[in-house]
């Protein structure tokens, strides 16, 4: 792997982070973010949509009329969601439940169709697949923090494990209830982005 | 009377209590990027009314007459009594939904080249709005029946229009405060939907 393609990989980890930098595919990345749990298998499945559709994409670039890409694009698309869909229903059941209609929605998933537009409808195969799995990833990081603030302050756990003992809520502390429900979600979401920005110093133009 | 009384409460449900934006957390791209504007807000939000309202019924009726199992039984032929196409519901529901878009942009600019005006440039975004998408999906999951399709359609696209709205109010009097600049644009705006949502929190205390 040459310098370049590394780039391509490393980049959207932080510096160019899909949700924090790029705006793109905030929904799910409040609604999954309950428990880490939810936001490992969301990863897994946002990374494995986002790889396969940059890989075909860029396979069929040459071929896919201007015109009709959009439409092109959501059919390949929501073909690999379908997959990823019919997977999780058969093997983790009880996670495809609590995510519900969120596995359908990365369909309109905006990393999806964004780095498709952006970047795989322009570069070759090899280094498509680099920056799906990078902006996959990329993702992945912001879900999993959030969910590890919303679980550890909501109920108290991470992946299900009890972290806060016992003996402090004998002393009084209470699980904070707001976390679990939208508004805990937006807040800490919107306390990662102001750390991330202020190391990388990064300035939004208003 | 009853009946009215039960659309009557669907509504309120999902334009407040459930707000689709607040509470679900879809719709969220174009709210981001659009909300600096009260004009543009305005704009996308009718559309987003319009395209569910259409969408969700029709996403319905394709729903129960060709996707279901045994739904294809109208027919006429018994084979057909077996068959599920569900697992095809996300492909179908985002294929109506573009078609649609496409379709309701073309007949606006030869009948209301006003409406087209207006609208015209937030169409193509609302395509992969995932609260259209994430309308039909709630539809398909809480099996509503045609009449409720139409009242959830148009009312969870009216509460992102007043989600939309109010935001684009907000920031256009943060235009003037003073903020962190790590803060300034996303951060602020992200917490700020969290106070909005919290404020919507009050209206589950209603009780239908």
């Amino acid at each position: 792997m040459n310098k370049n393609t590394l780039k391509i990989a490393v980049d959207p980890l932080v510096d160019n982070n899909p949700i924090t930098r790029q705006v793109l595919g905030i929904c799910s990345a409040l609604a999954v973010t309950v428990k880490v749990e939810q936001a490992l298998v969301m990863t897994f499945a946002v990374t494995f949509v986002l790889v396969c559709s940059n890989f075909l994409v860029s396979l069929l670039r040459k071929m896919i009329p201007g015109r009709v890409r959009i439409i092109v694009q959501l059919t390949i698309i929501s073909s690999l969601v379908i997959l990823i869909d019919q997977v999780l229903q058969a093997y983790l059941y009880n996670i495809s439940k609590q995510l519900s209609v969120f596995v359908g929605l990365i369909i309109t998933n905006c990393i999806i169709m964004g780095r498709a537009e952006a970047f795989a409808m322009q570069n070759s195969t090899k280094d498509s697949i680099y920056d799906g799995l990078g902006n996959g990833l990329g993702y992945g990081s912001i879900l999993i923090l959030v969910s590890f603030f919303r679980e550890i302050f909501g109920s108290g756990t991470i992946m299900n494990y009890q972290i806060i003992p016992d003996s402090i809520y004998m002393s009084g502390y209470v699980n904070n209830g707001l976390m679990l429900l939208a508004p805990g979600a937006f807040i800490i979401l919107g306390l990662i982005i102001w750390v991330q920005r202020t190391i990388t110093k990064f300035k939004e133009e208003t | 009377m009853v009946l009215l009384e039960h659309y009557l409460s669907l509504a309120t449900k999902s334009i407040f209590i459930e707000n689709i934006l607040l509470s679900y957390f879809l719709g969220m791209c174009s709210f981001l990027a659009v909300s600096k504007k009260i004009d543009s807000s305005v704009g996308i939000g009718k559309a987003v009314i319009f395209v569910s309202a259409i969408t969700v019924p029709l996403n319905w009726v394709i729903k129960t007459y060709i996707l279901e199992k045994g739904a294809l039984l109208w027919t006429g032929n018994e084979n057909m009594a077996n068959i599920d196409l569900s697992f095809l519901s996300f492909l179908t529901f985002i294929a109506t939904i573009a078609a649609m878009v496409q379709l309701v942009e073309m007949l606006m600019d030869k009948f209301s080249p006003a409406l087209y005006s207006s609208l015209g440039i937030f169409l193509p975004l609302i395509a992969v709005n995932c609260s259209i998408l994430g309308a039909s999906l709630f539809m398909d999951e809480r099996g509503y029946t045609f009449t409720e399709s139409i009242v959830f359609g148009i009312s969870s696209g009216f509460g992102f229009a007043i989600a939309i709205t109010t935001m684009a109010a907000i920031r256009f009097k943060l235009g003037y405060s003073n903020i962190p600049d790590g803060l300034k644009g996303l951060g602020i705006t992200m917490i700020l939907t969290g106070l909005i949502s919290m404020a919507y929190l009050s209206f589950s205390g209603i009780n239908l």
